[in-house]
């Protein structure tokens, strides 16, 4: 049986109504400028390592590998990274003497490490890394004190020349937080417990370096890990 | 009658839910409404998608189809028909088990609860019951 022409005007309006908020409401979602938000408590999922091992720079034959465990919002690492890895990446890097591997390891309390550590993975898929990871450490200072970290590395990525529509996407999916979760579970598993901590050759090493030190740190392993091959 | 058109107002939300999630998950909206933050770490899981396809599209899929089967189905050369009641108990009864397949995933697998799926579930759920009611009108 048919329903009456009053009952199917109120069902029409009812959902013209349903229609009108539901439209209006996602109207309103696609107009608000993103905030994106990096979540910690992700399970981590073997697909989110598959393949991935850190991001690396330097030859593939180098004799000596240095895994650098770091926070973009710790000022250790953000002084080393600006101070001592341009000395370091002329003297060892770029001659084939070490290579170096860069792993997340965000502290709980910086509340905008890993929208950064995202912001570089997202960097990443354009292959544009290590231009985004040293313009977050160079702009620490600005961003680690305001109210708007992400549109900050924003403003980064397009500086570094990013395409935009694809960082955005990329950073609002979040596809990355289990993998930055699993570069921190790694590095605690290894026994990092703050920043910036290297790993060579299985031990560890934490505090703080200067490009001396880590070539006097090369400079003793190189010779064993030559013979060691 | 009375229970199509339910059914068209509760498909029609649920098509609202699941392309909000979608629309999150393509990258066109920030961070997802969701209190305690339990949305993201499911939306963003491995699981959040079945077969290859986004579960938030499986779902805006869906409903407007069950939007579509309610609506023809009010028409009045359809109204005392019985077609569009079984379409509808067949579509909804595989949402039901959709669902309870993806409420397993969050409570044991994935440890978290997202609120929009959560509210999804019921409306699946409630479209069910009215199916079902809608075919025993029509028996």
């Amino acid at each position: 049986m048919a329903a009456s022409p009053i009952g199917m005007n109120r069902f029409y309006t009812i959902l013209g109504a349903v229609a009108v908020v539901g439209i209006g409401l996602l109207g309103y979602q696609l107009s608000k400028p993103a905030t994106v938000s990096i979540p910690a408590n992700v399970t981590v999922q073997p697909s989110d390592t598959a393949g991935f091992r850190g991001y690396v720079k330097g030859s593939d034959s180098a004799a000596v590998e240095i895994t650098e465990y770091a926070d973009y919002q710790c000022p250790f690492c953000q002084t080393f990274a600006t101070l001592q890895m341009p000395t370091i990446e002329e003297r060892l890097i770029k001659t084939g003497r070490l290579r170096w591997r860069y792993r997340d390891f965000p502290l709980q309390q910086h509340p905008y490490s890993r929208i950064a550590a995202h912001s570089a993975a997202c960097a990443d898929e354009q292959g544009k890394f290590w231009p985004q990871h040293e313009r977050i450490y160079e702009g620490q200072s600005e961003w680690a004190a305001s109210r708007d970290g992400a549109g900050i590395f924003r403003r980064y990525a397009r500086e570094v020349g990013l395409d935009l529509a694809k960082y955005d996407a990329c950073m609002s999916s979040g596809k990355y937080a289990g993998r930055i979760q699993a570069s921190y579970e790694e590095g605690a598993r290894a026994g990092v417990s703050s920043t910036p901590t290297l790993l060579v050759g299985g031990r560890l090493y934490q505090g703080r370096f200067d490009s001396d030190a880590i070539t006097r740190l090369v400079d003793s392993l190189a010779p064993r890990a030559t013979s060691a091959r | 009658m009375i229970y199509r058109m339910g059914a068209a107002v509760l498909s029609l939300v649920g098509l609202f839910v699941s392309a909000y999630l979608y629309l999150y998950k393509i990258g066109r909206i920030g961070a997802l409404a969701c209190g305690a933050g339990g949305c993201e770490t499911v939306q963003t899981s491995v699981w959040s998608r079945f077969a290859g396809v986004e579960v938030a599209l499986i779902g805006v899929i869906g409903y407007a189809l069950l939007f579509g089967v309610a609506l023809v189905g009010l028409r009045p050369a359809q109204a005392a028909r019985r077609w569009p009641a079984q379409l509808l108990a067949a579509l909804t009864g595989g949402g039901v088990l959709f669902t309870i397949y993806l409420t397993y995933l969050e409570l044991f697998v994935i440890h978290a609860i997202c609120r929009w799926c959560v509210g999804s579930a019921a409306i699946i759920v409630s479209l069910f019951a009215l199916a079902l009611l809608d075919l025993r009108r029509t028996a």
